[in-house]
């Protein structure tokens, strides 16, 4: 998992910083801003021409605010080795405490967002409990058994969500002007993207994230080396919360609307498929799975519609059944990274960096 | 106090407490034979159905020949999703194994929607009689019939693991994988037939529901029901899968009725096993009969 990079000759590490250090070489610090850059230009509008269209732009939205939720959920199973099955709950729940706390105490939804995550954290943390007792399966079934009560909840507490009818969230404002549009909204979801990117790669350069580790690579000897795994369990449990709740957030200012249906099992797996397929215990993994879940449907329907456009594509098992084919596609690339790529598209980053750095002689 | 409902819904909780314990039982086969938690179990019971349906109203079977051809689809799939997809996860670490289940039941609940699609389809009419006279209460045939076969499975799964030889050679590998081998069983055809097995009669399970509540997608639910019952029987005993299904069974049943009488919160049936799992497992985390397990360094 971590920890695997090819050094370009020359290129030594004589200090613990130096090799914790989040750019290795210059270069990648450059290219690090490049594609910032990249992200900030890209939805500015020139006139009649645009960087990118409105339907990327609303994916590039949703990628942003679900990368923070798998980016979360990365930091538990990743590199803390917890199981949960439940992060779509706390996705929920910070889009509903977001709107809650807009709605009921007139609170900014710029305050709102981060004491979203706040509070859903001290939830992740109530439900991280039995963690401190069980571990691996039994974990994994406790968080499926949260999965389901969080979602009744949200169901029942008429106060907190609205019930059945859901919640509606205001747009997110500053300094009296709204935020509302696609276009302008991109920023906020970029700018708590990258902060909770940077917040995370920093976080396992710390003390806390060594411990995580720690804990997920051989529990006995964690603890024997004086590191208190119910602690650190419970409070993996509050982090990955609190980027849920982040996400959730986000999401639910960017809709304006949640519903109570949304934050469904499926949710919880798709954001485990996203770390599977980006690669787990890796920061920008996170990302790239996010992407990959997001443009996978995306691309299923534009080569749909490019079949049915034809005479023998033009059959109701393909118009009818695409969003059942989204679903099974879904399925089918999490079994088959696991089997072909367990490590994820991240591994295969950097097979593909570590083969360009030594071309031609790659031995 | 009503007690006429309350009787009926603790009849129906045994019956249906009866299934739930057959799919735990073939829930543990699998997880102590391989040490795979399938989260797949409920899509066996979605596909079992599914086809037993086809089978009768496609091609107009009789119910038997059917049901017989259910069987052996059921057998050549476990066997097949064992050889293609499992094998290669042998030795991967837990999250990755389960992982692997829940994407095939992601994949094959969607793949089951695309070819039946989402409505409830009946089945065809099995029984000539609707209802019989059982202890002075009507009583659905069906019910009798899904009461007996899940007596006749539990019955078969005992004979089989205490008398067979290829019942030995199972409780052999769960025992100790290495030293069976060692033995001379097959460890690979061993985890093909516990794969087979659980299949088969998870089908079976899901044609009796099929038969009772009409088949649609809310089968493969029943695969996340079962999580309760395996975790209060303990989740490498048969013994406590059976007690743990009947009751979960009784037990929502009882939820449905309080809720009716007095509570009026509505799905309480749902949700209630699992406030019961989440409590066990914070007391008492190896279940009734599963052995508990020591850690030495």
């Amino acid at each position: 998992m971590a920890g695997y990079n090819m050094m370009r000759c020359g290129e030594f590490r004589t200090t613990y910083e130096k090799d914790t250090t989040i750019f290795p070489t210059p270069m990648s610090k450059k290219f690090a801003l490049l594609g910032v850059l990249l992200c900030v230009v890209a939805p500015l509008q020139f006139g009649e021409f645009s960087l990118v269209s409105p339907t990327i732009l609303t994916l590039m939205i949703q990628i942003g605010y679900l990368s923070i939720g798998a980016l979360g959920l990365n930091i538990l199973v990743g590199f803390t080795g917890q199981i949960s099955l439940g992060h779509a709950a706390f996705f929920g729940f910070g889009a509903f405490a977001s709107a809650w706390m807009n709605n009921d105490f007139s609170i900014p939804v710029f305050f709102s967002i981060p004491l979203a995550g706040v509070l859903t954290m001290a939830i992740g943390m109530l439900f991280g409990m039995p963690a401190a007792r069980i571990k691996g399966l039994y974990l994994a079934i406790a968080t499926l058994a949260s999965q389901f009560i969080l979602e009744d909840f949200f169901a029942r507490a008429d106060w907190f969500t609205g019930g059945s009818a859901g919640a509606l969230a205001n747009p997110f404002e500053l300094f009296g002007f709204q935020l509302s549009g696609d276009r302008s909204y991109y920023y906020v979801v970029l700018f708590y993207m990258i902060a909770m990117y940077i917040l995370a790669a920093n976080l396992m350069r710390s003390r806390d994230g060594r411990a995580f580790v720690a804990v997920r690579d051989h529990y006995l000897s964690a603890e024997v080396m004086g590191i208190n795994l119910t602690w650190y369990r419970v409070l993996s449990f509050g982090i990955s919360s609190f980027y849920a709740g982040i996400a959730g957030a986000l999401f639910a200012h960017y809709l304006q609307y949640v519903s109570v249906e949304s934050f469904n099992l499926f949710l919880s797996i798709q954001f485990i498929g996203m770390i599977i397929i980006g690669g787990l215990g890796s920061v920008m993994g996170s990302l790239m799975g996010t992407a990959f879940m997001v443009l996978l449907p995306e691309v299923m329907q534009g080569a749909a519609g490019m079949i049915t456009s034809t005479d023998w594509g033009n059959i109701p098992a393909i118009t009818e059944g695409i969003n059942f084919m989204k679903e099974m596609v879904i399925g089918l690339a999490i079994v088959l990274f696991l089997i072909f790529e367990p490590d994820g598209l991240a591994h295969r980053w950097r097979m593909i960096k570590a083969y360009w750095k030594l071309y031609p002689f790659s031995y | 106090m009503n007690w006429d409902l309350l009787i009926q819904l603790l009849m129906n909780g045994l019956i249906i407490g009866c299934l739930y314990g057959v799919v735990a039982m073939c829930f543990v086969l699998i997880y102590k034979s391989t040490q795979i938690v399938n989260f797949a179990q409920g899509e066996f019971l979605l596909i079992g159905a599914w086809v037993c349906w086809w089978f009768l109203t496609t091609w107009e079977l009789p119910f038997i020949v059917g049901f017989l051809f259910t069987l052996g689809f059921m057998t050549v799939f476990g066997i097949a999703l064992q050889v293609i997809v499992l094998r290669p996860m042998i030795g991967e670490p837990i999250i990755s194994v389960i992982m692997v289940t829940i994407g095939l039941s992601l994949f094959f609940q969607a793949s089951m929607k695309w070819m039946f699609g989402v409505n409830v389809q009946p089945f065809p009419r099995v029984f000539d009689t609707q209802t019989v006279e059982f202890l002075g209460f009507q009583v659905q045939t069906a019910y009798i019939m899904s009461l007996v076969i899940s007596l006749f499975i539990m019955v078969g799964f005992a004979w089989f693991f205490k008398t067979s030889k290829h019942g030995l050679a199972m409780r052999a590998t769960a025992f100790d994988q290495q030293v069976a081998q060692s033995l001379g069983i097959s460890v690979k055809n061993v985890f093909a037939m516990a794969w087979a097995i659980s299949a088969v009669v998870s089908a079976v399970a899901g044609v009796v529901i099929g038969i009772v509540n009409g088949v649609s997608d809310t089968l493969a639910f029943i695969g996340i029901k079962v999580f309760p019952a395996v975790i209060l029987g303990g989740l490498d005993s048969i013994i406590g899968a059976i007690v743990g299904g009947i009751i979960i069974g009784l037990l929502e049943n009882f939820a449905e009725f309080t809720d009716s009488q007095w509570f009026h919160v509505g799905n309480l049936y749902t949700i209630a096993p699992f406030y019961v799992l989440v409590i066990i497992l914070m007391i008492k985390p190896y279940g009734l009969f599963g052995t508990k397990d020591i850690e030495r360094v």
